[in-house]
């Protein structure tokens, strides 16, 4: 097992590891460990953060975290899952810059509200009319299984 | 109460062209904050793409920018086979990597153009885009286009490299390799560019660091990180470069870097020039099963990233795109502090802006537009036909 892979596992024991590939890990954690995943991999293990995504899933918001440890090449996507009626995750922008905007983005695109942002105001809609509470990412799931005729 | 005062570069920016908006918070000439205000021309691709399907995204990612224009649907395509599991041949990965490292080239010599243009430096501008241009033919002969070379889709690539192409691509190679080492000479040692270049706009490693930035602007602080050899796609485990490190961290440090990598992409095309396998240029790809694959690619500005998740439609359920400068351009708010307002601009295209130069032609006569649109594009078909024929199809 990996250094990091077992650090995250003695931190967190609920932690979900799935190798897509030597290079490509997924975790799932908790929401509520979010912030000492993420310290650890940052602070302790090195690693630069890739960016964060932001998914409309039918279980609810699932915000992915990816971080490379760029001496071995490989991908830690820490997943953490908000449900539809609570979509709040702590905030990481207080310790760490690189995320400052992405939240930002997340909170426009798919209405998911991290607590403890120290500058939450829109990034990409500040300048124009668009209207709060209008979440163009999220999804209303009625996505049909194929559609060949595209 | 303090003498605050705002200065604003944008919403369109001057120099760069480019809508983005800087407002400087000065204190008499010294910067003492920025903020940066986005989104005036978002395009919502992350929206669009789950609408198309898996071949249609590349087209539409290419478009995302005209200088990195191989970029992204690469970093999409590298995601699509990560998810589903496809190995593209290996005729397929060297030809991508050849066009990936020619796109290098191409945008750094702009960038060094445009950072001549912005301190006043002409020469420099039309010098490197001069030399940009044998670069650009190159491109025009073997992909069609100077820019958008619509060369990669999942499993593999979109067109072959022709025997005789080989032999033009290295003649042109030696020709811009001979007159870049002229030009980085003439900039590394010129008095003028260094006492403007350097100590402006330092970003420091730490702050590299903890803004997670990228390509040259990482490296030019000592931040090492290049995906190309970190994580290995394509042919890049297979031919030997260097990655260019600068520990300084102001502009001229990331001039120095983007100068000196174009070496190392030369080195990187004649490899696998030389070591072209023979083979299919494509694998054929089924279908993509639910699951979800990251593809990285080492950008001329540093990695971009892509996510796709499947669902096992024809169509990616979610596709996350994140080019470098969304993390480069955050980062200007510490390299700014603390300079005067002269530096700023320097400093603020410093990480490398990008717009598409593809509009190009207009061919006047007496005074007159010879061309029309209508023309263009017949002369364009006039051409695949040439082409068709000589390929036999």
């Amino acid at each position: 097992m990996r250094e990091a892979e077992a650090g995250l596992k003695a931190l967190i024991p609920q932690a979900e590891v799935f190798e897509h590939n030597p290079r490509r890990l997924y975790i799932r954690i908790p929401r509520e460990r979010i912030a000492d995943a993420a310290k650890y991999l940052h602070r302790e293990r090195g690693m630069r953060l890739s960016i964060c995504t932001g998914i409309d899933t039918r279980e609810g918001f699932e915000v992915l975290y990816h971080f490379s440890e760029d001496g071995t090449g490989t991908m830690y996507t820490l997943k953490v899952l908000a449900p539809k009626d609570d979509p709040v995750i702590d905030s990481l922008a207080t310790w760490f810059p690189a995320v400052d905007w992405i939240e930002r983005e997340m909170t426009e695109l798919l209405g998911i509200e991290f607590r403890g942002h120290p500058n939450m105001k829109p990034l990409l809609t500040s300048d124009t009319d668009w209207e709060s509470g209008r979440y163009p990412l999220r999804r209303g799931y009625e996505r049909r299984t194929d559609d060949h005729e595209r | 109460m303090s003498d605050r005062r705002i200065v604003p570069i944008g919403p369109y920016h001057p120099l760069q062209e480019e809508p983005e908006f800087f407002k400087l918070i000065v204190e008499g000439e010294t910067v003492v904050d920025l903020e940066i205000n986005l989104g005036y021309n978002h395009r919502g691709h992350e929206f669009i793409s789950p609408e198309l399907t898996y071949d249609q995204v590349p087209f539409l990612v290419e478009r995302i920018c005209g200088i990195c224009s191989n970029s992204h649907p690469l970093a999409f395509v590298l995601a699509v086979e990560d998810c589903a599991r496809i190995t593209p041949p290996p005729r397929a990965r060297f030809i991508r990597t050849i066009i990936h490292e020619l796109e290098r080239i191409h945008s750094h010599l702009l960038w060094v153009g445009l950072a001549g243009h912005f301190i006043g430096y002409n020469t420099v501008w039309m010098w490197a885009w001069r030399y940009r241009e044998h670069i650009l033919q190159v491109f025009e002969m073997i992909t069609g286009n100077r820019n958008h070379y619509a060369a990669n889709k999942p499993g593999g690539t979109r067109r072959d490299l022709m025997p005789d192409q080989i032999p033009q691509i290295l003649t042109a190679l030696d020709v811009a390799e001979k007159k870049t080492l002229m030009l980085t000479k003439a900039v590394l040692d010129d008095p003028v560019i260094r006492s403007r270049l350097e100590r402006v706009g330092v970003l420091t490693r730490e702050q590299a660091i903890a803004y997670s930035v990228l390509g040259p602007t990482a490296r030019g602080s000592g931040y090492d990180v290049d995906v190309r050899r970190d994580d290995p796609w394509d042919a890049y485990g297979e031919v030997p470069f260097n990655v260019i490190v600068c520990q300084e961290g102001d502009v001229f440090a990331k001039a120095k870097v983007r100068l000196l990598e174009i070496f190392e992409s030369v080195k990187i095309i004649r490899a696998c020039l030389e070591k072209l396998p023979d083979g299919p240029i494509e694998a054929r790809v089924e279908e993509i099963p639910p699951g979800e694959g990251i593809g990285r690619a080492e950008a001329p500005r540093g990695e971009v990233f892509h996510y796709v998740r499947s669902d096992g439609t024809n169509r990616p359920l979610r596709h996350k795109v994140r080019a470098p400068s969304y993390m480069n351009i955050a980062s200007n708010v510490v390299a700014v502090k603390g300079g005067s307002i002269a530096d700023a601009a320097l400093t603020l295209a410093a990480v490398d802006p990008c717009y598409c130069c593809t509009e190009r032609m207009a061919a006047f006569e007496d005074g007159r537009l010879t061309h029309t649109g209508k023309d263009l594009l017949r002369l364009s078909w006039q051409k695949t036909e040439r082409v068709r024929e000589k390929l036999g199809r």
